[in-house]
């Protein structure tokens, strides 16, 4: 009996007890179709992740405080100073822009709305390295800066909350902390990330910072170094020259540095690594119910062999031998699944589709991805699982005994 | 001399094992039956008698001596062969007719062809065969659809299909009532008649028996007449 043969016959008898045939599938389906969408969301994460981190600005390196070993004593802050020997093109050659910013998170209000936001003192070089842009208004350029001036530039998410919306503003007087700031301008948005919204921010002058909002112990200290490397491929370079800056002003011993240098690759590749534990986390869960699908094919197909103990007599009364009865059962069992697999496809495309509307509709930019290789994963797989869990029902009907069969009741 | 005769048995011995019981369900039997001849199987319940008909039509090995089909020695084929003489050699009429009862008549019929690897022409020889037992008009009719006595002739054209050299019928009117159950046997003898297939009746119905040219009596696992 060719396979062909087989397969109509399959067919025949997966279409002859609908109900039971779609309970089966049902199984299946829903295995499948999980695996598919929370694959597909696990992959939208790492992507709008992966945005996320490139939209904070290309090339970027971060300098902290504060060294990886925790026995180093008297950890020297970043300072002023330290962004100017860095800025240095002779020192830094592969350095192409530093921005110094002073950062905390502080009340700010504007008649009864109030709410807190991470508040940036920077300098003019912060902009271009973050890849700001303002919707309206204007930036802060180096004469706010020598006036220590009372300007703020606002996010448009902070700007919502505030005034209920995010254009027209400019020029209004906002309190942080207390104290008032004239809005200079807003920034445009840049959707949510996977550090919160970044759009929920005001950013004031370093200087203003400095002298009048984020007291530091030490003059001229510095949270965070920004720096923006020349090219991608200048950063590893730019890590270097950093670090040889940092230990000769820090005067620190080898090995013992008391400051972080943390990159973009770096950040990438944490934020890629967790989301691939993630998308494989959701996976293995979406896959537990693609095996209790296939057990649940495998219960039905044994059912199946004890009712047609008659038939699988008849057959071989007739001349099948155990491959044709095997095959039999096999084919059947693998339709089963392949039919629940194509259904899940769709079904967990369709599911992905649903939560990229729902994440579109509550205002996070997070679209999740059906690849091909996730399709092409759950086709082989829930076939596997029919062939699998089909094996030990058929391989029993294949060795009944002629004699037997025919006799059962 | 072996030409001549389509079935050799000899010595056929059967011990099934029930639990720590041993039970001998046949005790050395030895017949021939020629080609082209019309036998009855009889005896009461326990004479051995379902376990000579598994025997004579490959469903079952004997646990010692020797059985010759058509030429070809049985007793020792495995399973796969086994499947094939049954296959090509001897045609099955149940007295539960055993149809698949999804599929039509003609597809019924195929069953056997399917199985022999034949690819060509099993349809016309479906066709064939359902027109040899008077079914020419119903070919595409399931077994829900038929009769008694027509599902019979559907199992019948089963049976007859692959040109076997013995039809093996387990009580084939037992299923029946008694008129439709005369044509079955009319049938089955003009086909005897006709193709000279060997027809193997087993039955406890003696008016039945008296319609074959011989009859085989088994009781206790053993012979107990051949005339």
């Amino acid at each position: 009996m060719n396979l062909a043969q087989a397969f109509l016959e399959a067919l025949e008898s997966v279409n002859g007890n609908k109900l039971r045939s779609g309970l089966t599938v049902l199984g299946i389906v829903i295995g499948v179709a999980a695996v598919i969408a929370m694959l597909a969301v696990g992959r939208g994460a790492e992507e709008s992740i992966t945005g996320s981190i490139s939209g904070i600005g290309t090339n970027l390196l971060f300098v902290f405080r504060g060294g990886a070993d925790e026995s180093i004593r008297n950890e020297r802050p970043i300072t002023l100073a330290d962004a100017e020997a860095i800025a240095d093109p002779f020192a830094a050659p592969s350095v192409e822009a530093v921005a110094p910013i002073l950062q905390s998170n502080l009340e700010i209000s504007y008649g009864g709305e109030r709410t807190t936001v991470e508040v940036n003192g920077a300098t003019p070089a912060y902009f271009p390295v973050q890849n700001h842009e303002l919707t309206e208004g204007e930036f802060i350029n180096e004469e706010h800066m020598l006036g220590r001036a009372s300007v703020v530039l606002i996010g448009p998410e902070a700007a919502d909350t505030l005034f209920g919306r995010h254009d027209g503003i400019t020029g209004e007087t906002v309190r942080i902390d207390g104290q008032p700031f004239r809005i200079l301008g807003v920034l445009a948005s840049k959707g949510g990330g996977a550090f919160g919204s970044q759009d929920n921010l005001a950013i004031i002058p370093f200087s203003t910072a400095q002298a009048r909002l984020i007291r530091r112990n030490t003059r001229d200290q510095v949270d965070i170094l920004l720096v923006q490397a020349v090219s991608g491929d200048a950063v590893l370079m730019a890590t270097e020259e950093i670090s040889a800056i940092l230990r000769q002003r820090h005067r620190t011993p080898v090995g013992a540095d008391d400051f972080t240098i943390f990159t973009q690759q770096d950040l990438l590749a944490t934020f890629q690594s967790i989301t691939g534990i993630l998308t494989v986390f959701l996976g293995g869960i979406a896959g537990i119910s693609l095996l209790v699908g296939g057990i649940g094919i495998m219960n039905i197909m044994l059912v199946s062999v004890t009712e047609r103990t008659r038939e699988i007599g008849l057959r071989k009364a007739l001349g099948a031998r155990r491959r044709d009865i095997l095959i039999q059962f096999l084919t059947e069992s693998s339709l089963l699944s392949l039919i629940g697999g194509i259904i899940g496809i769709m079904f967990g495309w369709l599911i992905s589709f649903a939560v990229g509307q729902i994440a579109v509709a509550s205002g996070t930019a997070f679209t999740p991805v059906v690849g091909f290789d996730a399709v092409a994963l759950a086709t082989i797989f829930s076939a596997a699982v029919g062939l699998f869990f089909g094996i030990y029902p058929a391989n029993r009907a294949a060795r009944l005994e002629p004699v037997e069969a025919l006799r059962y009741e | 001399m072996a030409i001549d005769n389509v079935i050799e048995a000899r010595d056929l011995r059967k011990v099934y094992q029930m639990g720590e019981v041993e039970v001998e369900a046949l005790r050395g039997v030895s017949f021939e039956i020629k080609r082209g001849e019309v036998v009855s199987i009889m005896g009461p319940s326990g004479s051995g008698k379902s376990t000579l008909m598994n025997t004579l039509g490959c469903l079952d090995r004997p646990s010692s001596g020797e059985y010759v089909l058509d030429g070809e020695a049985v007793a020792s084929l495995n399973d796969d062969q086994l499947a094939s003489i049954r296959n090509r050699k001897v045609g099955f009429v149940f007295q539960s007719f055993n149809l698949l009862s999804r599929q039509t008549a003609i597809t019924n019929v195929e069953l056997p062809l399917r199985y022999s690897g034949a690819t060509e022409g099993r349809r016309d020889r479906a066709i064939e065969a359902l027109k040899a037992v008077g079914l020419g008009e119903r070919m595409t009719h399931r077994p829900t659809e038929l009769s008694g006595g027509q599902q019979q002739r559907v199992a019948i054209a089963r049976a007859i299909v692959n040109n076997p050299a013995m039809i093996m019928a387990d009580e084939p009117t037992g299923n029946l009532d008694s008129k439709v159950g005369k044509e079955i046997m009319t049938l089955l003898l003009n086909l005897n008649r006709d193709s000279g297939t060997t027809l193997i009746i087993v039955t406890h119905d003696p008016v039945i028996a008296e319609q074959t040219q011989r009859v085989i009596r088994l009781r206790d696992g053993l012979l107990e007449s051949t005339s």
